[in-house]
Order: structure tokens, then sequence, then C-alpha cells
């Protein structure tokens, strides 16, 4: 194995220090008071045995060799302890309040920055991710790296007293001191072992953390399907599957952990011992006298608190370090859209164009591999200002790529895509969504209120809201509500139908009054009725907006200027309505499939009734 | 009628542990031996102090002067203390660790089930996140405790015994003293308990607001995106990473002053004993030394005392865990699996029947009227009516994802609040307009329906419902992988996969709740063909707004504001002056554009 590799294995203390280090950064001024607070602490505790010598020496002795001890006496001896004791408490409560604000401090900082990088990255990166990992990487990892700083400033402060206990000892006897601190390099030798052994453990821990989550969320947002196809059992099992997993790699944690501790623990005493063994045959030469030998040791005993606190460091550490590298993934992460800085037309209704774009999804096999799907080849689609175009095409022919490509949700690898003539990778960030607006296929809903859905934090007055819910035929509904547009809507809007989530997308949509208006099938949950009112509302409010509509119906259909037939992404035909069904097979089978299908239902009952 | 989950369980702490030793009996399992290698790890930590003392004082300093022969023996019975001390200590330790991590696997698992066996309208009063946390960090929680502290817990109240013993030896009186001095600490900290409780309860809450928050920003990532409300977005996430960071600090604060209250006693303690013991000493009832020795037997009471005062702060960390898991465990299944008391009814074409059903959800207004329905077997049902009008109601109280308010719904006669889940399931399978799709490939999401259905068995049914065409288009075919969510496909794609898995599953009664709405016509209308001769000897019930669907089905039903206003075959009620006549006109005008 190499250097590089066992490295690898096992990160150094010097990596994790660094990790810490960075938190440091965040919150020096808690992070010194917590250490401040640590060292008032170790000193006073040095100074509660001093005093207990001072009192016993100048108070006690006395009082008993006199027989009678005095109001004076007692006060005095009372007053010493308490006081250090007094200020040792202050030295705690500094340190643990100090190390609880620079914990959560550096932990709520961490949690700000990965949540900002899943609003920055690309949907591409989201559908690699299961959405659970991320909810771990946000809450767990992040904990687990921090959570060092419970007892990092304890270890940093008692180093006062490690480092007096040492000055003492050397001061008393050079040889037994040397004897005595062969404890050290003990303790940094199980040390190494044991985050060797704990690293790949807690690593793969914090992994399995994460598939629980994993399972869990996913199984939870599929709950419905779970219950109304009895499954239950079924999903029980593959939960228990990954919690068995966690379970045993939690138990291989607890057994390293269970070893190093009593090793830690042993040490210190194991020094003592042979402090006193060398110690008593040094004495029995006369090298010594007895007092230094009972003094070393002493000190050593007392410096078993200490490197205790170094301990718990130590323990913490491979969890920092792997917790660490969790969150830094997804901090490091990149593949965000690069953004320009043109801005784009506030008003007026948009020419949008797609010149020749094509586009690939990165796919990932059963077996990990990866490889591309070309979904769209060689495009080129125009909206033209103040038009409407319809998308027409089989399931799966790729309208809701074109759309998304439209928007840029995703950028095309090859080809352009341009509003008002303008690339829409030179568009300052956020410029698209401020000019247009998609109204998807499937909504989501905020577990927000109804006008919080519409307006998404815009400044939109009520009455603009009202408007808009009425463009689409949504006022009936949300006046029925408890609230009207003030009722909470449940999380993913699981109060509400779907015909009525997707009006109230619409208006979200809508409100904006955008200059390009993408609608992916919008309406695909409404009724037909609704849906004529949605369509005249929109005619009589989108004068300045040009409208890209992905349909199936007629009625949406002929509000076309212009039609593009798509099939496996490709444009097959583009013209009007009358040109597309005269010249373009796929086009004709597609639209007039229910009438065709109406017309031989009724054929055929129409026999059946001569019949009978 | 329908109940809400739990925040947090409103049991006491004491009930709380017991509770949650019931549902881990894991936690219970082989105790006793741990507890006696704890007491003889506890023993070894104050033998071997002891020994060393006893070295130096006889060894060392002795009155003959030293003797290193005594002083090697002493070290090596004290070298074979510290080896039996850290043996127990590591044999503890994993003992511990696997009957916790065993109990505590059992209580999320528990918990998982429980939250799918609740009834869809009790899921839907939690977010996912914070159902999530409730199975992950709540659990993981408690693990902190049981691994450490409820063990320490434990040996500290030996200690604590070992060493009263110990002080009682060296003076009774002295010993009271030390008594006295912690009785008022035990009332202290029975307040500061509560207080600390109540500060990590609140925690628990924050951590599954945050976990929503987060959740929300995932799941919804293309419509974030597609409004550029990522600011929005952040500013909702930042409330609730500031709110658990609040929340945090403050149970911090509040566990430091009661962990400090412990402290602060056991050093004051140190000084009482220090004043009485020189009246003492002064008055000759007690030794110098003894007092000395007496002031390190102090240390050994104090130092569990506070290792105690600390655990009981975590132990409140833990039981607000706890109460959280038990809140979700407590929650009733509203609409409940009859079990083994419910009947199993035999294969075969299913009859449906509506007696005077109504249903309102909970706290609105009535959504279904007096329904009285009669669905013969084998007959191709499809129910329309406008948006609201009550058609999904309908679809879910068929298929007992809810109850109704009043009324039974029979099939094949037999109340369906008796019928078996397993047969239910079974016989009875639904397609929701938004069928959830997992990140696993198309085949795996298709034997959803069976798992034990070959891969075979998965392309025929694919073949069967005219779809072949639709998987060679796919990049992989069946091993195409979903993605997230099935979020890889479109919205129509993802319909086709929930309807082949529906199919698979080989239902008597299959309810479709607009569950190709999103396919392109001519597929639909094939689906539909292919339904039709494959729904032969089998029941179907279909919800659409297509209303192809209603010319297609043997009996319409017209559902208007929670009533059955019509119902017959297409072409009777296509000539009536009706409200199916008029849907079916708007319906008819939109297919001619």
């Amino acid at each position: 194995m190499s250097l590089d590799a066992s490295a690898d294995a096992a990160p150094s203390l010097k990596r994790s220090l660094q990790i810490v280090w960075v938190g440091v950064r965040r919150e020096p001024r808690w992070f010194a008071f917590a250490v401040a607070g640590s060292a008032l602490y170790g000193v006073m505790t040095v100074l509660t045995a001093w005093a207990i010598g001072k009192v016993t020496r100048e108070q006690v002795q006395p009082a008993v060799a006199a027989g009678h001890a005095t109001a004076a006496q007692l006060w005095t001896i009372f007053g010493w302890i308490a006081g250090v004791v007094v200020i040792n408490v202050v030295g705690v409560v500094i340190r643990r309040i100090a190390a609880g604000y620079t914990m959560y401090n550096v932990a709520a900082g961490f949690r700000r920055e990965v949540t900002r990088q899943y609003l920055r990255l690309p949907l591409a990166w989201h559908h690699r991710h299961p959405s659970g990992q991320l909810l771990s990487n946000a809450n767990a990892d992040v904990e687990a790296t921090w959570n060092v700083f419970a007892p990092l400033p304890m270890a940093i402060g008692v180093i006062i007293m490690l480092v007096a206990g040492i000055v003492q000892m050397v001061l008393v006897d050079p040889v037994m001191a040397i004897i005595g601190l062969t404890v050290f390099p003990l303790l940094f030798l199980a040390n190494m072992v044991f985050q060797r052994a704990m690293s790949p453990r807690v690593s793969r821990a914090q992994q399995l953390r994460a598939e629980v989550s994993e399972v869990a969320h996913e199984s939870f947002e599929a709950a419905l399907i779970v219950k109304s196809m009895g499954r239950e059992q079924q999903e029980s099992d593959r939960f228990e599957e990954v919690t068995r997993r966690l379970q045993a790699a939690n138990v291989e944690v607890g057994r390293t952990r269970g070893t190093f501790d009593p090793v830690i623990e042993s040490i210190p005493t194991l020094g003592t011992l042979a402090v006193l063994a060398v110690g008593a045959h040094q004495v029995a030469n006369g090298a010594l006298t007895p007092a230094a030998v009972v003094q070393v040791a002493y000190l050593i005993s007392v410096l078993a608190f200490p490197v205790r606190a170094l301990g718990w460091v130590l323990g913490e550490l491979p969890r920092t370090v792997v917790g660490w590298d969790r969150v830094d993934a997804v901090l490091k992460a990149r593949g965000e859209l690069a953004f320009g800085s043109e801005e784009l037309e506030p008003r007026g209704a948009s020419h949008a164009r797609l010149d020749r774009v094509d586009y690939s999804y990165d796919i990932v096999d059963e077996h990990g591999e990866e490889s591309t799907f070309q979904a769209i080849h060689g495009v080129s689609l125009e909206v033209e200002a103040g038009s409407t175009v319809a998308l027409v095409g089989p399931t799966g022919s790729g309208k809701t790529t074109l759309t998304n490509l439209t928007l840029r949700l995703v950028d095309p690898h090859h080809g352009r895509v341009t509003l008002d003539g303008l690339d829409l990778r030179e568009v300052a960030r956020g410029g698209v969504s401020a000019v247009a607006a998609l109204v998807p296929q499937q909504t989501f809903m905020f577990d927000d209120t109804v006008s919080g859905n519409v307006t998404l934090g815009g400044y939109y007055t009520d009455e603009e809201v009202w408007q808009a819910l009425e463009v689409a035929q949504a006022t009936g509904f949300v006046t029925d509500l408890p609230l009207g547009i003030e009722t909470r809507v449940g999380e993913r809007g699981t109060s509400l139908s779907g015909g009525q989530r997707q009006r109230i997308a619409l208006a979200r949509a809508v409100i904006r009054g955008p200059r390009l208006l993408v609608l992916d099938d919008a309406t695909s949950a409404v009724d037909p009725a609704v849906e004529q009112a949605i369509l005249a509302g929109l005619r009589k409010t989108s004068a300045g907006t040009s409208v890209l509509v992905v349909a199936y119906r007629m009625s949406t259909i002929t509000l076309a200027d212009q039609i593009v037939y798509v099939e496996g992404g490709r444009v097959v035909d583009h013209g009007t309505h009358q040109e597309l069904e005269q010249r373009c097979v796929g086009y004709q089978r597609l639209v007039t499939a229910y009438a065709r299908e109406a017309a031989e239902r009724a054929a055929v009952a129409a026999d059946e009734e001569v019949d009978a | 009628m329908s109940t809400s989950i739990d925040a947090t369980s409103s049991l006491g702490t004491v009930a709380t542990l017991k509770r949650g030793l019931d549902l881990s009996p894991e936690l219970r399992r082989g105790l006793g031996v741990t507890l006696g290698l704890a007491a003889v790890t506890t023993v070894g930590r104050i033998v071997v102090p002891f020994v060393v003392q006893q070295t130096t004082d006889h060894g060392l300093l002795g009155k003959d002067g030293p003797d290193p022969g005594l002083v090697t023996r002493y070290v090596l019975f004290a070298l074979i203390a510290v080896a039996i001390t850290a043996a127990s200590a590591y044999a503890v330790n994993v003992r511990l660790f696997r009957s916790s991590e065993a109990g505590l696997a059992s209580l999320r698992l528990k918990a998982f089930r429980h939250i799918h066996d609740l009834s869809m309208l009790t899921q839907n009063t939690e977010r996912r996140g914070s159902m999530v946390s409730r199975v992950t960090s709540d659990v993981d929680t408690i693990s902190q405790f049981v691994q450490f502290g409820g063990i320490i817990l434990v040996l500290s109240l030996g200690q604590i015994a070992v060493a009263t013993g110990l002080m009682l030896f060296y003076s009774p009186l002295l010993t009271g003293v030390v008594w006295l001095c912690f009785v008022p600490l035990l009332f202290v900290i029975r307040r500061f308990q509560a207080i600390v409780g109540r500060a990590y309860t609140i925690v628990r809450e924050r951590v599954g607001d945050l976990l929503a928050a987060v959740s929300e920003s995932v799941v919804g990532a293309a419509t974030i995106r597609a409004y550029g409300v990522e600011e929005r977005t952040a500013t909702r996430i930042d409330a609730a990473i500031e709110a658990h960071r609040a929340a945090s600090i403050r149970a911090q604060v509040r566990s430091v002053v009661a962990f400090s209250s412990g402290q602060l006693v056991a050093g004051l303690t140190l000084a009482v004993v220090l004043v009485v013991g020189t009246i003492q000493a002064s008055g000759g009832h007690l030794t110098l030394g003894k007092l000395l020795a007496f002031l390190f037997l102090v240390n050994l009471f104090t130092q569990p005392v506070q290792q105690a005062t600390e655990i009981l702060n975590e132990l409140q960390n833990a039981v607000a865990g706890w109460r959280r898991v038990i809140g979700v465990i407590d929650t009733p299944a509203d609409v409940a699996d009859p079990g083994d008391d419910g009947q199993t009814l035999p294969r075969g074409p299913i009859t449906v029947d509506f007696d005077a059903v109504s249903f309102a959800y909970p706290g609105g207004d009535t959504v279904l009227h007096d329904v009285n329905l009669s669905i013969a077997p084998r007959s191709r049902v499809a129910i329309v009516g406008e948006t609201g009008s009550g058609k999904s109601t309908l679809a879910k109280l068929l298929t007992r994802l809810m109850d109704p308010t009043e009324g039974t719904v029979h099939i094949d006669g037999v109340d369906l609040r008796h019928v078996r889940f397993s047969s239910l399931r079974e016989r009875v399978v639904l397609v929701p307009q938004e069928g959830f799709l997992f990140d696993a490939t198309l085949r795996e999401n298709v034997r959803f329906g069976r798992p034990d259905a070959t891969d075979e068995d998965v392309r025929l049914a694919i073949t069967e419902l005219g779809l072949d065409a639709w998987l060679a288009g796919l990049p992989q075919g069946l091993a195409t992988e979903v993605g997230q969510r099935g979020e890889s496909l479109s919205a129509g794609e993802r319909q086709l996969v929930a309807l082949a898995r529906a199919y698979l599953a080989d239902p008597d009664l299959l309810v479709l709740d607009e569950a190709t709405s999103a396919v392109d016509p001519s597929t639909e209308v094939r689906l539909q063909r292919a339904l039709e001769g494959l729904t032969r000897g089998r029941t179907s019930i279909a919800i659409a707004h297509r209303l192809s669907t209603a010319e297609a089905a043997d009996e319409v039903v017209v559902v208007d504001r929670g009533r059955i206003v019509e119902r017959g075959p297409h072409r009777d009620l296509v000539r009536q002056d009706g409200v199916y006549a008029a849907l079916h006109a708007s319906w008819a005008a939109q297919q001619r554009g």
C-alpha cells in the first residue's frame, strides 16, 4: 500500500484540525470565549487542590493542634474553597454556553450554505441526488461535522493544566518525568490506530444514515401509492433492510469506540504505576526521595482528566472528517448555470426562438454506467411576438424538454435559444424568469396560503390575486375555502384536488403578466367547460404576451397561429392546423383520435340498435 | 373523524421511558449481565485509585521507609485491576451498543410501519420532511442517551452508594452533612428537568420544520427555478434554520444552568465538609488523617452526582426525541385494517354498493350527500362531473383511503370496513392522477404492482396495454432509470408506468382517477381499447374529464355538487337535456376546435 492510499484510508490529524479551523474562523469570538472559560476552569481546578492544601496547612492543622477552631478560621476555610469553586463554575458556564453558540452558529451557517447550493445547482444535479440524501446532508452531516465543538474548548482549555503539570513534573525530577511522559506517545499511538480503524466505519454509518433518510423520504412521498396498492409490508421490508445495515454499522462504530475508550482511560494509570514501580527502586537506591515519587505519581493522575478531554475530541474527529466530506461535496458541486449580464425588455410580447437545438440527458443504467440519451435533435422553433404556438406530439416526444429549454431550465448542448434575439446564456440571473412564466404539467404547491402560492412573495395586491384567480377560473373554489385566499393549502397542496392545484399554478403565471407564457398541458386536470373559460380569459388578458402551449385538445390547438408537430425529439412538420391536417399523418392521427373513436363507437352502436 | 399526528406525546418523563422500553424490548435484553459487568467496572474505577493511594501510603511513605517489594506487589495487583476494569468496560460498551442499536432499529421500524398504516387524511396532516425526522434524527437523539447516559446513570447511583458506605465508615456525621448538602439539589433538579425537557421538545420540533423546509426546496426545485423565487425560498429555509439554532441554544443554556448547579453544590459541599470536619477534628472527634481521607471520598461521591445531573439533561433530550416517535406510534390509525377479524373475499367479478353514503372532510363541508349507487360485476362505469363535484371522493371511499361519515360502502355485499386490507388491496386498485414513481428502473416500478412478477410478465403487461412502441423509444427499455419521483420521464409517461403497474397487479376492480389525463389522445384511445378487452370479466370505474372514456363505458354516472344526478349509458344521457348533455357538448366542441 502506498503512503497516499494509507493517508486516504485514515485522514490525518492535520486534516481534521484543518476542518476544525474552518469552523473556528467562522465564530472566532465565541470560540475564544469558550476557550477562555475553559482556561479559567483549568486554572481553578489546579487552584482547588492548592487551596485545600493551603487551608489545611494554615487553618485546619493549627486548629486541630490548638484543639479549638475559631469562627475566623472557619470562615477563612469556607471562603477560600467556596471562592475557588464559584469561579470554577463560572468558567464552566462560560465555556459551555460559548461552546454551544460556536457549535450551533457554525452549523446554522453551513446549513444556509448547503441549502443555498440546493437552490443554485441545476435540475440535472437534483435528479441525480435523492431528496433524502440532501436532507441528510443539510441536517445529520452538518451536525456530525461540528459536534466536535462541544468537547473542543474543554480540551484546549485543559492544555493549560497539562502544561502546568508537565512543568511541575520536570521540576521535581527529570528522569521520573520522562517515565511519566511516555504516556503521551502511547496516547498518540492509540489514537492513530483508533482513527485508522474508525474512519471507514464512521463513513459507512453516515452513508447509511443518509440511505435510511432516503428510503423514508421516498416512501412517505409515495404514501398514497403504497396504501392504495397495499404495499405497506413491502415498503417496511425495504426500510428494514437499510435500517438493519445501519444498525450493524453503528454497532461496528460502537465496538471500535468501545475498545478505544477503556484503553485511553487506562494509559494514565499505567503511567502512574510505572512511576511508582521504578520510583520505589530509585528510592531504595537512594537516588530519589519518596516525596518526589509521590508528587510525580500524583501529577500524572491529575493529568488523566485533561488527557481524557483530549480523548473525547480525538474520538469525535473521524465523524468530523466524514461529515465534512459529505457536506463539502455539496458545497463544491459545480454545474450551476452561468449567467450573463444582459437585461431583457420588461414589456411587450417577446419573440422566442430555438435554433437547431440538440439536447441529451445524462442517464445512468442499473449497473451505474453513465451514458447520454439524445432527446432533442436539431429542433428549430419560433414563437413570434404576440403569437400563439401549439406544440403537439405523442407522449414522450420531447415537448416538456422543449419548454424547459425555452425557459432555460436547461441549456442545449448544441444550438441556441433566444428571446428577442438575445441568447439566454447572456441574460442576467433572474432575467428569464422575470419575463417568462411556465405552468408545468405537474404543479408544485408550497406549504403556504393560496395567496402566497400565487404571488410567490412578489408585491401584488389582493385585488390582483383575485383577478389572476378569475382568469384561471379559480375564484369559485377559493371563495369557498375557509379563509379565502388566506387559506393554507398544506404541504404540496394536499388539501386541494389536482384540477384546483393546476388553476392556482395558472394564476401564479398570469399574475406576472409574462411576456412569454409557456403552458405545458397545464389544464389536463381541468374539465372542458372550465378550460374553455380559462382560454377565453387568457385571450382577453394576454395582449402583450406570446404563448407556447403544449396541447392535445382541438379547442386549444385551433387558438394557435402556428402548430409545431414533434415526434421522437424532432420537428416533423409545422404550419397552421389546416395545413397539418392535410399533409401530416401523425398529427392527423393524434388530434382526431377522439373523434374517430367516437364515430366508430357511434357506428357500432347504430348497428346494435338496428340489430335489436 | 380523522386524527392528526401528535406533534409530540404528552407522556411524562417516567411514562415516556416506560413506553420507550416497551417499544424496544431489546433494550432490556441481557441488561442484568450488562449491569453486572458495569458494576465490576465501577468497582475497578474506585479500587484502582485506592490501590495507588495505598501504594504511596504504605510502600513509599510507610513508617519503616520505602519498601520496593511491597510496591511491586501492589503495582502488579493494580495492573490486574486495570486490565479487568478495561476488559469489563469494553464488554459493557459492546453489549450496550448491540442492545441499544437493536432496540432503536425496531423502534424505527415500528414508527415507519405505523406512518404507513395511518389513514391518508392523517398522513396529510404532517409534512413529509417532519415525518422523516421521526424515523431518523429523533431516533438518533435517543441513541446518544441509551448508549452512554443510561448506563452511566445507573453506575453513578452504584458509585454513590459505595462512596456513601465508605464515608459512613470514616464519619457518619460528615456523611450526613454531605447528604444534607445534596438534598436541596434534588428539588432544584426536578424543577430544571421540566424546563430543560420543554426546551429540548421544541428543538425536536424545529428539526422537523427544518427538514420540511429543505424538502420543499428540493422537491420543488423546478418550480422554484421557473419562477426565479430562489431568494424567497432561501428566506423561508433561513427562518427554519434560525428557529432551530435559537431553540438549540436556548436548550443548551438551560441545561448548562442545571448542570452547573450540580457542580456548584459539589464544590460547596467540599467547603462545608472541611468546615464541619475542622470543628470535629479540633474537638478531637476525628483525626486529621481521617478528615483528609474523607475529603478524598467526598470526591468519589460528588463526581457521580455531577455526572448524573448532566445525564439527566441528556435524558431530557432523549425523552424529547422519544416523545416524538411515540407521538406518531400512538396516533390511532382511524382507517384500520380489521386484520384477522376481517373477511377475505374470494377473487372474481366484483359488485360495489354505496348505501346512503355521505362524506365530509374533517372540519369541512359535506362533499357527498346520501349517495346510493350499485355497480354490477363486469361493468365499466365512467364517473363524470365538474371539478370539485365529489368524483375523486367516491374513488377514495371505494378504495377505503377514507371511510364515509355516514352510510356504508359494500363490495360483494360486505361492508368495506370488514374486509381485510390484504384482500381489499388485492382486489381493488386505484390509479391516481399523479402516480408516484420510485427512483428505480422502469421494470422495478411496474413490478411494484406484483413483486413476484418476472421480466416476461412485465413485458407482457406493457404489450397488452399497447405500449410497445413507447417502450422501444426509451433509452434503455425496461432498464431505464426513471429518476427521483420518476422525474426523468414526462408526466404522461409516468402515468403510463403507473397504469402498467396497476394492470400487472391484476385486480378485480380497477379504479382510474384521471389516470390518463396527461397522455396523448391516440395513446389514450389505444389504452382504452386495450383495457376494454382486458377488463371484460372485471369491473372498472374511471373518473375522467375526457369524455371519450364515458362514451366507451357501459354506464355513465354523473356527479354534481356531491350528488348523483344522472346515470345511464352514454347514448341515452346524451339525448337528455341534462348535466351530461351539457358536459358532452362542451367536450365535443373542444374536439372540433
